[in-house]
């Protein structure tokens, strides 16, 4: 049996990515216009600036999250000793290619926001601010701007460096098979090495620091232990998601012949328990808020789930635990390539709407500005990365084929 | 229970195991059961056995469970006896989340357990024939069932041709029963015929 292993980029998957990435531009400069220039009050100019940013931070920082979580995927996978994902291992892969354009991108909005906006989003960016107020006094040494940018850059950096070298690791395989089994066991030593160091800099940034520092700092009076184990899940659901689409992508077109819907379920149980595991966390922080009911804390409740913005909130409950829930339960449905492609566009969607609720009621708590345009950027970046894994996909081959726990993958079943 | 007449075969090999399985079942004859030491992923495929129902049954009682405390939860704290916790609602839904959770996990556990024993027909003293006992050890076994028509001497030599050893004919219990596998097997293993 000869394999298609050479992906070649179709031109319609092309002009697609290409007309997402202009659509993406375009709503940026459609959202400048309707958001700036326009006069008023002091206090609408400074809202309509910052709800500028922050619907380019929220799409910026939800997408690199995102593509960032298929690195963390074959990183714990090749921690793990799992064989299951070997036989479309290049699909995480491509798409963590990524991490470094995205991350350049978000990098720049982040720096933008820090130092040049007029402190819209980020209050503590404003020293006198800061002077006068005695619980951004307290936190100013880890929310200021010169850490702020320190940790952006170097945490983009080390994404972007350490996800290159387990590539290049996978990569180096393919011309020069491993014979003698001493040399295969090296390699997966090597690899460990890389994993571990991988998923010790996520732990201390997805984990901990980033969402601290570019979400909950938006709501710098507030704080929450379980917010950023509540990004994790979030992102890594729909970095999931949008793994399974890729792969159901390229089985619709032919390639990745060895996988099949035993590993299709696979994909479907992750995402099916990372979706209870949110629900977990997502509702940890609610009720305990909600129980001990501390003004300090509950205000960050107020507007979201009692206030304007309880139609998202609890419309992305329903999308994220209820629908994985109800419809990902069963084996079959976790085997339909339907079922999958429709539940991992739900997914996605869904923790998008998450991410704006988390972004969005801090900077306007009054009313829920979202308007097409919010659509548009989120196509841009969808555009990046169609566009950027496509590319990355043709330029390896689709099966890692020397890897030492191919054959695993593909005697794979449940 | 009824004591049926089986040809058995003994198989020492999972590689051999697999296609004779195969062959017997499309020549038509009714596989009984095979009993394995271990757990053979794909043999319930090859054998045609349907998938199991035990996760639909798992999510009826757990389903059961969920209505069981919210319901009563419900009742106890804004019917029967209100209380005023920290001047929350009577009916405040999020504090009887984690309760409603663990009824709903705690019934759906239960359930499917005792369900499963039930499917299996496993209880404390119920005994079943399983034809030859190193089929806990080292032994795959294949019963195949015979009925009035069947000529044994072809079974016989069918099983040997897909690689059987020791085939022999045997009159076995099907059903449980409740007693001591030492005197049982004395009771049944009398009625063995040697293999033709």
């Amino acid at each position: 049996m000869s394999l298609k292993l050479n992906f070649t980029v179709p031109k319609r998957y092309n002009t697609i990515s290409i007309a997402l990435m202009l659509v993406g531009i375009l709503a940026i400069v459609g959202l400048y216009i309707t958001t700036h220039g326009k006069g008023g009050t002091p206090e609408e100019v400074h809202h309509n600036e910052a709800r500028f940013w922050a619907s380019l931070l929220q799409n910026s920082v939800y997408f690199l999250l995102v593509v960032n979580a298929s690195m963390f995927f074959i990183c714990a996978t090749t921690l793990a000793w799992g064989g299951w994902q070997m036989t479309f291992r290049r699909v995480p892969e491509a798409i963590s290619v990524c991490i470094p354009v995205v991350g350049v991108i978000c990098a720049a909005i982040l720096l933008a926001i820090a130092f040049g906006d007029n402190h819209t989003i980020y209050h503590w960016t404003s020293k006198e601010h800061v002077e006068h107020d005695a619980t951004l006094y307290h936190k100013k040494g880890f929310l200021n701007t010169t850490f702020f940018a320190v940790v952006t850059v170097l945490t983009v950096v080390l994404w972007s460096v350490l996800g290159w070298k387990m590539r290049q690791l996978s990569r180096s395989l393919d011309e020069n098979p491993i014979a003698s089994l001493e040399g295969k066991r090296k390699y997966l030593w090597k690899n460990t090495i890389w994993a571990a160091l991988y998923i010790v800099v996520f732990a201390l940034t997805v984990m901990s620091s980033i969402p601290w520092l570019w979400l909950m700092s938006i709501d710098a009076h507030w704080y929450s232990t379980m917010y950023s184990w509540y990004t994790f899940a979030s992102t890594f659901v729909a970095g999931v998601a949008l793994i399974a689409l890729f792969v159901v992508y390229l089985k619709n077109t032919g390639y990745l012949e060895l996988t099949n819907n035993e590993h299709l379920h696979d994909l479907g149980k992750f995402m099916f328990a990372f979706s209870i595991f949110w629900t977990y966390l997502w509702f940890s922080q609610f009720m305990l808020i909600w129980y001990a009911n501390i003004p300090e804390e509950t205000v960050y409740f107020k507007p979201r789930a009692e206030g304007i913005y309880s139609g998202i909130f609890w419309l992305m409950f329903i999308i994220n635990f209820l629908a994985p829930l109800l419809i990902l339960m069963s084996r079959d449905a976790k085997r339909n390539y339907g079922t999958i492609t429709f539940m991992a566009l739900l997914i996605l969607f869904g923790h998008w709407l998450d991410l704006y609720q988390m972004v969005f009621p801090a900077v306007s708590p009054d009313h829920v500005p979202m308007i097409v345009y919010d659509f548009g950027v989120a196509l841009g970046f969808v555009g990046v990365i169609m566009f950027v894994t496509g590319r990355a996909l043709a330029k390896s081959p689709l099966l890692a084929k020397n890897h030492p726990l191919i054959k695993e993958g593909i005697i794979h079943h449940t | 229970m009824s004591v049926k007449k089986f040809v058995v075969g003994n198989f020492y090999d999972e590689a051999v195991l697999f296609p004779a399985v195969k062959k017997v079942r499309r020549a038509g004859y009714k596989i009984h059961d095979v009993y394995t030491p271990f757990p053979i992923h794909g043999l319930d495929k090859v054998m045609g056995l349907r998938d199991t129902s035990l996760h639909t049954a798992g999510f009826i009682y757990g389903i059961t469970g969920t209505t069981t405390a919210v319901s009563f939860i419900t009742w106890a704290l804004t019917i029967d006896w209100q209380i005023n916790f920290g001047g929350k609602p009577f009916f405040s839904l999020p504090a009887w989340i984690p309760i409603t959770f663990e009824l709903t996990v705690l019934f759906a556990a239960v359930g499917m357990v005792l369900t499963f024993c039930w499917l299996c027909q496993l209880a404390p003293f119920v005994k079943k024939d399983h034809f030859n006992p190193r089929s806990t050890d080292d032994t795959f076994v294949m019963a195949l069932e015979c009925t009035d028509k069947t000529n044994e001497a072809e079974v016989i030599a069918f099983l040997n041709s897909v690689g059987a050893k020791d085939v022999s004919v045997e009159h076995r219990e099907t059903g449980w029963w409740l007693g001591r596998y030492d005197q049982d097997t004395v009771k049944y293993g009398k009625k063995t015929e040697a293999a033709a």
